[in-house]
C-alpha cells in the first residue's frame, strides 16, 4: 500500500466534513442498534460501525447527483452520505410509510434512486449483476459516470461475481467493484471461505486493474478513491480494489455471539484501529480541530440523530391497502386472500 | 388497413427492429444472437444493422447479462434479453425472481425495470431433458412479472411490442414449434395487443378448450376434429398468464357448461392448475362437470422422438378429455 501524499486533496473544512460524516454514521448506527433493541426495528439489520473510513472516503470521491453507487445490505451510510433524508432513512429501517421506499425495502433495502443510490441487496453477489448494468448504461449513453459497486468479502466467492468481472473487463466498463474485506463472511472467517485470501487478485485474469487499499483511515481512502474513480471516468475501464476493513459490531442485529467466530483480544486489537479516533489523533496532531470542537461536534450530531429517531418514529406505519401498491407501474394485483 | 404475411419468427425479428430503430434506449442481449444471428435466428440482420452495440453477444453467464440488462433497465434503457431457451432462464431465476420482479416494490415504486425477457420455451424435437422446460408457470407464480406467451403470429408481433413498451419485466415465451407458423400482421408499427385479455378464437357452445401458445394450435385442432364428431368446442387463448383475464375464461365457461385446460408444461403444478381451480373457484354453479386439466407428462423430457411425443399434449389427448366430461 502505497502512503498517500495529503497534499492538496485535503482542506481543513474537508477534514471537518470527514469527521462529522463518520461520527454522525457512528451515532446513526448505534441508534439502529438502540432501536432494534426497542423492538422498533425487525428482521435482519447490519450496521457499519467500524467501517466507516471507507464509506466517507469513496463518498467524497464521487461527483454528487452524476455517479452510480450500489451496495448490498450493509446499506445504511450511503443514502446518508449522498444527500437522502436521514429521517427517511431511518423511517425505511423502522418500517414506516415516510421511508425511502414507503416501508417496503426495510434495512437491506434503501434506495434514493434520484440521487443515484440504488440500493440496498440481500442476496450476496446478486447486485454486482445490476451495478454491471449501471456501468454498462453510462457506457451506453456515452456520460461519464462512474459506477461504484460495494460487496463484501464473502460475496466476493459468488458466481455472479466472477461473470461480471469478466463483463466488465471484456467491455471495459466504468465499474468500480469495491470488495469491504471485513474479514468475514458473516460468521466464516476469511481464511475459511477463500482459496486465495487476497482478493484483490480476483479482477487479474479479467484484465481488471486490481488493487488492496487501506479503509481505516479516512484520508488513505479518499486520496486512494479520488485517484481511483478520476482514473476510471478518464479511461472508461472497470478497476478492483479490496478494502480491507474491519466491522466491530456483529454481522447483523441477529448475531449475538460473536465470541464463535473470533475472540475479544482480536476484536480489541482492532477497535484500536477505530478509524474516528485515528482522525481525531490526527485532527489534533496537527492543531486543526480541538478536543472541545471534537465534542461539541459529537454532542451536536448525538442531538441530530435523537431528532431524527424521534420524527422517524412518529411517521406512521403504512396502511394495510398500502400492501397492494407499487407491484407494478400501471395494473391493480388482485385483492384478498 | 393493409396487413403483411409473415411467419411467427419474421412478426417478433420485425418488431425488434421496428423498435430498436424507433427508440435508441432498446438494445437485445444474449448469447450467439449477433454474430450467430441466433440461435432460432430471431435476430438475424440486427448485428449488421446495429452493432455490436445494441446487439450484444454475451458470454455465456445467463445471471451475469441477465442482471446487467435489470440493472441497465433500472436507469432507463430497454433491453430485450434473448435466452437460447428459456431453460437456460432458470439460471437467472436468482436475477428474475429475486431482483427484477420487486424493484418496483422495494424501491417504494422509486425504479422501474423495462425488461423483457423473451426466447423459445417449451419442447422443440428431441432436445432432451435440460432444453424443454415450459418456464411460463414458474414465472406467472411471481407478483411483479408480466408473463405472456401468445399463439398467434399477430399476437407475438402486437404482444411484443406492448412488452418492449412496458415499464415492467416481461416474460415473453415463444414455443418453438411455432417459429414456422404462419399468419399476418397488420402494416403498422404502432400496432400492439394489450395484455390481461384473453381471445375467443373459435365460438362453440358444447365445451371450452383453454390453452396458450402452442397449446392454443392444438386445441383449434382439436376443435375442428371434434366438430366432425358433432362437437361444439370454444377455444379460448389466454395469450396473456400474469395478467390474466379470467372474465373472458369465465364467460365461456357460463356459455358451455364444461371446461379443459390444456398445457404443456408438467401437469402437476403448472399454470394450467391454476387456470382450472379459478373455474373451479368461480364457475362451479355453470359446470356440467368437473373442470379437466391435460397436462405434460410429470416426466423429465426423454430424448427418444417417439417418448418425447408421449410427454406433450397433442390432439388426441385433447379429444380424449372430452370423453372425461361425460
Amino acid at each position: 500500500m502505497a502512503k498517500a501524499s495529503l497534499e492538496p486533496l485535503e482542506t481543513p473544512a474537508l477534514l471537518e466534513d470527514f469527521y462529522r460524516q463518520m461520527v454522525f454514521i457512528r451515532h446513526f448506527e448505534e441508534k439502529c442498534n438502540f432501536a432494534y433493541r426497542q423492538g422498533k426495528v425487525g428482521g435482519y439489520m447490519h450496521v457499519y460501525i467500524g467501517m466507516e473510513a471507507t464509506a466517507v472516503g469513496w463518498n467524497a470521491a464521487l461527483r454528487q447527483g452524476w455517479d452510480y453507487v450500489i451496495t448490498a445490505y450493509r446499506d445504511h451510510p450511503q443514502p446518508l452520505l449522498m444527500g437522502s433524508d436521514p429521517v427517511a432513512v431511518m423511517a425505511e429501517i423502522m418500517g414506516r410509510r415516510g421511508g425511502l421506499s414507503k416501508g417496503k425495502g426495510g434495512s437491506m433495502h434503501l434506495y434514493d434512486i434520484k440521487r443515484g443510490f440504488f440500493g440496498g441487496w440481500g442476496i450476496v453477489g446478486g447486485h454486482t449483476a445490476l451495478g454491471l448494468g449501471l456501468a454498462f448504461a453510462a457506457k451506453y449513453r456515452e456520460e461519464d459516470r462512474v459506477t461504484l459497486c460495494y460487496l463484501g468479502d464473502g460475496a466476493a466467492n459468488a458466481g455472479v461475481f466472477f461473470e461480471c468481472l469478466n463483463m466488465a473487463g471484456l467491455w471495459d466498463l466504468p465499474i468500480v467493484f469495491i470488495i469491504e474485506n471485513n474479514e468475514f463472511a458473516m460468521g466464516t472467517r476469511l481464511e475459511h471461505h477463500a482459496a486465495d485470501t487476497e482478493l484483490w487478485k480476483r479482477g487479474l485474469p479479467f484484465g481488471i486493474e486490481s488493487e488492496r487499499v487501506d479503509g481505516m483511515d479516512v484520508l488513505q481512502v479518499y486520496s486512494d478513491a479520488t485517484r481511483i474513480v478520476d482514473k476510471v471516468r478518464k479511461e472508461g475501464k472497470p478497476h478492483l480494489i479490496e478494502v480491507m476493513n474491519y466491522r466491530f459490531a456483529g454481522h447483523g442485529a441477529a448475531d449475538n455471539d460473536r465470541q464463535l467466530y473470533r475472540t475479544r483480544e482480536e476484536e480489541e486489537l482492532n477497535m484500536r484501529r477505530d478509524p474516528i479516533k485515528r482522525l481525531e489523533e490526527m485532527l489534533l496532531e496537527r492543531n486543526l480541530m480541538t478536543r472541545e470542537s471534537m465534542e461539541a461536534i459529537d454532542e451536536e450530531l448525538t442531538l441530530k440523530v435523537d431528532e431524527i429517531y424521534e420524527k422517524a418514529d412518529a411517521s406512521p406505519f403504512p396502511e394495510p391497502h398500502e400492501v397492494y401498491e407499487d407491484v407494478y407501474t400501471d395494473i391493480t394485483v388482485e385483492r384478498g386472500h | 388497413m393493409p396487413t403483411i404475411e409473415t411467419t411467427y419468427r419474421d412478426a417478433i425479428h420485425r418488431c425488434i427492429d421496428e423498435e430498436m430503430t424507433r427508440n435508441p434506449d432498446v438494445f437485445v442481449i444474449g448469447e450467439d444472437i449477433g454474430r450467430y444471428e441466433g440461435t432460432f435466428k430471431v435476430t438475424k440482420g440486427l448485428w449488421p444493422k446495429y452493432g455490436e452495440k445494441r446487439v450484444v453477444d454475451t458470454p455465456i453467464t445467463e445471471p451475469g447479462f441477465t442482471g446487467l440488462a435489470i440493472g441497465a433497465a433500472m436507469v432507463g434503457l430497454r433491453p430485450i434479453v434473448e435466452m437460447m431457451t428459456m431453460s437456460f432462464s432458470i439460471l437467472a431465476l436468482d436475477q428474475i425472481i429475486n431482483h427484477a420482479a420487486k424493484i418496483h416494490s422495494m424501491t417504494g415504486g422509486q425504479a422501474t425495470v423495462p425488461l423483457v425477457v423473451r426466447g423459445p420455451g417449451g419442447a422443440a424435437k428431441q432436445l432432451s431433458a435440460q432444453h424443454s422446460h415450459s418456464m411460463e408457470g414458474w414465472y406467472a407464480h411471481v407478483p411483479g412479472l408480466k408473463v405472456v406467451a401468445p399463439a398467434t403470429v399477430e399476437d407475438a408481433y402486437g404482444m411484443l411490442k406492448t412488452a418492449i413498451w412496458d415499464d415492467n419485466p416481461v416474460i415473453f415465451t415463444e414455443n418453438p414449434g411455432l417459429y414456422t407458423l404462419k399468419g399476418t400482421i397488420p402494416d403498422n408499427k404502432d400496432f400492439s395487443v394489450p395484455f390481461g385479455k384473453c381471445q375467443v378464437l373459435r365460438e362453440g357452445s358444447d365445451l371450452t378448450l383453454v390453452g396458450y401458445s402452442r397449446m392454443t394450435r392444438v386445441n383449434l385442432e382439436a376443435a375442428d376434429k371434434l366438430a366432425e364428431k358433432g362437437v361444439s368446442a370454444e377455444v379460448v387463448d389466454v395469450r396473456s398468464l400474469l395478467p390474466l383475464d379470467t372474465e373472458t375464461i369465465f364467460a365461456s365457461v357460463a356459455k358451455t357448461h364444461r371446461a379443459i385446460v390444456v398445457y404443456e408444461d408438467w401437469r402437476s403444478g403448472g399454470f394450467g392448475a391454476e387456470i382450472a381451480a379459478r373455474i373451479g373457484e368461480s364457475c362451479f354453479d355453470d359446470l356440467d362437470a368437473p373442470v379437466v386439466r391435460v397436462g405434460g407428462l410429470n416426466v423429465p423430457m426423454p430424448y427418444a422422438r417417439v417418448l418425447e411425443l408421449e410427454c406433450i399434449p397433442d390432439v388426441d389427448d385433447v379429444i380424449a378429455a372430452v370423453d372425461k366430461l361425460g
